[in-house]
């Protein structure tokens, strides 16, 4: 269970636009009449996208009228999991994995670096080009260690300089493609054995 | 060691596209329609005999529990959920699947929905694997275009559809009961079994619930026959497996292997060994970071199946392999893994709530070397307490980490200790709640 914490300004009113209202639909027809229920993930979802990334309760209340359920419910899903964001995120999101396998190729200089690039603290909004950084648990993708995972996409195999050179073109608004930053591809073994010890982030 | 016409997954890199054209071209999809033509029995059978284990942690016989599932459908449909909550720390192997050979899996559903009567079947990917989950429904989009979806699935008069539902970030959600929870739109709270999902689970109608592997095997199996499978590997511990292999090693990687290869030729082999060479080893987690670790003693000649690792007080999981070296500090890596617990409890039992918090701040006190040798026993103590007091898994998935590591660090915590406790100082620790309970007195 993670602490989470409601902004404290919060819009007034909120609807799903008429491309999500068609998304709805189309969501709850994956599930049985009767389970209507089971669609509350996915619209919180729906809600995070169309609210710049960050669900207001204004929107757990539509979506518990939608789905006719209590509000505390839909309350209760949007604080259990954690990728549901209660408060304002950056434009790039970057999560950071700290988890073992990460942190023993280095993710604690990666949250270094995004303290010095990004913000001091974490869900702090960059002065600079509307970033933000956290820290997260593992994000599954330990052979490519340590990784990032910014807004949707993972980039990985990463070390001090790829990193740098990631946030910047974040700070910029113009992010680099995703991916490996060490050429390989994508979990194959590489047969140069480049980096040892001391040579990765 | 593996021979390659004996790789199941020969598309693991992506290197001959994932597209179903080409996915067809590496034999899926083959005969699919004689093989549900052959009946429930007969399938069930073959994978009975094929001796696959489930490849998400448990290791429990598939044959088997597809057998569970009632013979006829009563008033209740049965569902298939697939489990692509793939969170463990160490594992990335579902990811591979679900990008790279994601017919594999959609063919295996199908298979296996018929063989557990479920029209409908449910995969459930964590919400961090977004791109993942796009191909893996374009993917399925393929499969309706060339109709081995959707009604008479295939042509062999089964109607099967398949449906993506997203996670959103919570660990638990991987436990079965808790998946099937957070299916239906509540909180990701296991629950109490029995009534085990086989008879009642997804909205109270039976289920079966199998992880990515598992299943993307199942056509494989069924097309070369249980006895080719039951032919790799060990007995009672068959078939091929997706190893990720990550931390200190020179070359990271997922490779399949058959079951039971031994651990240092998979390192040295794969991955490039160890950095700084085998003698640099410190120590290995065999199966994701609920397995305890083992030390290098063991390391030396552990083989890797369910069965020898269970010998050796640990457990192949998952087979997420995490190398430590020498060059790390081994209980920092514990307390990592110890605040990861602590982060994705589910609240729901006490001893896992309250115990997993408190056996990260002990072993964040041992780091720190503010602790005291009574810690050592009261930590030892707090994971007993855990340990088979809780609803699901979890419990034992925090605790037997930290066991390990005092099974086989003892005497590197115990350098780190010193005699005076601290506890009588107060120190200005924010997060030590239960400070108080620490107290002899109070204890």
């Amino acid at each position: 269970m993670s602490l989470k914490k409601v902004h404290d300004n919060q819009p007034k009113e909120f609807k799903f636009s008429d491309e999500n209202l068609k998304k709805a639909e189309e969501i709850l027809k994956r599930y049985p009449q009767k389970s209507k229920k089971s669609a509350v993930m996915p619209f919180l979802y729906l809600a995070q996208r169309q609210n710049d990334n960050w669900i207001p309760l204004s929107a757990m209340k539509y979506i518990a009228n939608y789905l006719s359920m209590p509000y505390i419910s839909v309350y209760e899903v949007a604080t259990f999991y954690t990728m549901y964001n209660l408060a304002p995120v950056g434009k790039h999101f970057v999560q950071v994995c700290t988890t073992t396998p990460c942190l023993i190729r280095g993710a604690d200089k990666i949250v270094k670096l995004c303290k010095e690039k990004i913000s001091p603290n974490e869900n702090e909004i960059s002065k600079k080009g509307n970033c933000s950084w956290m820290e997260v648990e593992c994000l599954g993708a330990c052979v490519s260690a340590p990784m990032i995972q910014i807004n949707d996409d993972y980039y990985e195999d990463l070390d001090e300089k790829s990193t740098v050179e990631i946030l910047d073109s974040l700070i910029k608004d113009k992010p680099l493609k995703p991916g490996s930053f060490r050429g390989r591809k994508n979990t194959a073994p590489e047969k140069k054995q480049s980096i040892n010890g001391e040579n990765h982030a | 060691m593996l021979k390659p016409e004996n790789k199941i997954f020969k598309n693991l890199y992506n290197d001959h596209g994932w597209e179903i054209e080409n996915a067809i071209k590496r034999d899926d999809w083959r005969d699919t329609k004689d093989i549900i033509s052959k009946g429930r029995e007969w399938i069930i059978n073959e994978i009975k005999t094929s001796e696959l284990r489930g490849r998400g942690g448990a290791g429990f016989s598939t044959g088997l529990k597809w057998s569970f599932a009632p013979k006829e459908v009563g008033s209740r449909p049965h569902y298939l959920v697939i489990n692509a909550d793939e969170s463990e720390p160490g594992t990335c192997k579902d990811r591979d699947i679900l990008r790279f050979e994601p017919q594999k899996l959609i063919e295996g559903c199908l298979i296996a929905g018929f063989a557990v009567n479920a029209h409908v079947c449910y995969i459930y990917i964590r919400g961090e694997y977004s791109n993942e989950g796009k191909r893996l429904q374009s993917a399925i989009e393929q499969a309706y275009q060339k109709k081995y979806l959707g009604k008479d699935a295939c042509g062999s008069g089964w109607d099967f559809d398949i449906y993506i539902h997203y996670g959103a970030g919570a660990y638990i959600c991987g436990e079965e009961t808790a998946l099937l929870e957070s299916i239906e739109g509540n909180k990701g709270q296991p629950r109490l079994k029995p009534p085990f999902p086989a008879l009642v689970g997804l909205y109270g109608c039976p289920t079966i619930v199998n992880n990515v592997e598992t299943i993307a095997v199942v056509p494989t199996i069924l097309r070369r026959g249980g006895k080719w499978f039951a032919s790799i590997g060990k007995p009672k511990n068959t078939g091929t497996k997706i190893f990720c292999i990550s931390g200190n090693v020179n070359s990271p990687c997922n490779v399949e292997e058959e079951m039971g290869i031994p651990l240092k030729e998979l390192i040295e082999k794969h991955a490039g060994g160890v950095i700084g060479g085998w003698d640099n080893l410190q120590a290995v987690i065999p199966g994701g970071s609920s397995m305890p670790l083992l030390s290098k003693k063991i390391c030396d000649t552990i083989t890797m199946d369910f069965d020898s690792l269970i010998e050796n007080k640990s457990g192949l999981g998952t087979a997420g392999i995490v190398v430590i070296n020498k060059d790390q500090d081994i209980v920092a890596c514990m307390a990592r893994i110890a605040r990861f617990y602590k982060h994705e409890s589910c609240g729901q039992c006490t001893p896992c709530r309250e115990g997993a918090g408190w056996m990260w701040r002990i072993l964040d006190r041992v780091v720190k070397r503010k602790a005291t040798f009574s810690d050592i026993d009261l930590l030892s103590d707090v994971t007993k307490q855990i340990e088979g007091h809780t609803i699901c898994a979890f419990g034992e998935g925090s605790a037997w980490p930290v066991q390990g590591l005092l099974r086989h660090f003892r005497k590197e915590i115990e350098s780190r200790c010193r005699e005076e406790p601290l506890i009588k100082k107060r120190t200005n620790n924010p997060y030590l709640v239960d400070q108080h309970l620490l107290e002899n007195k109070n204890a």
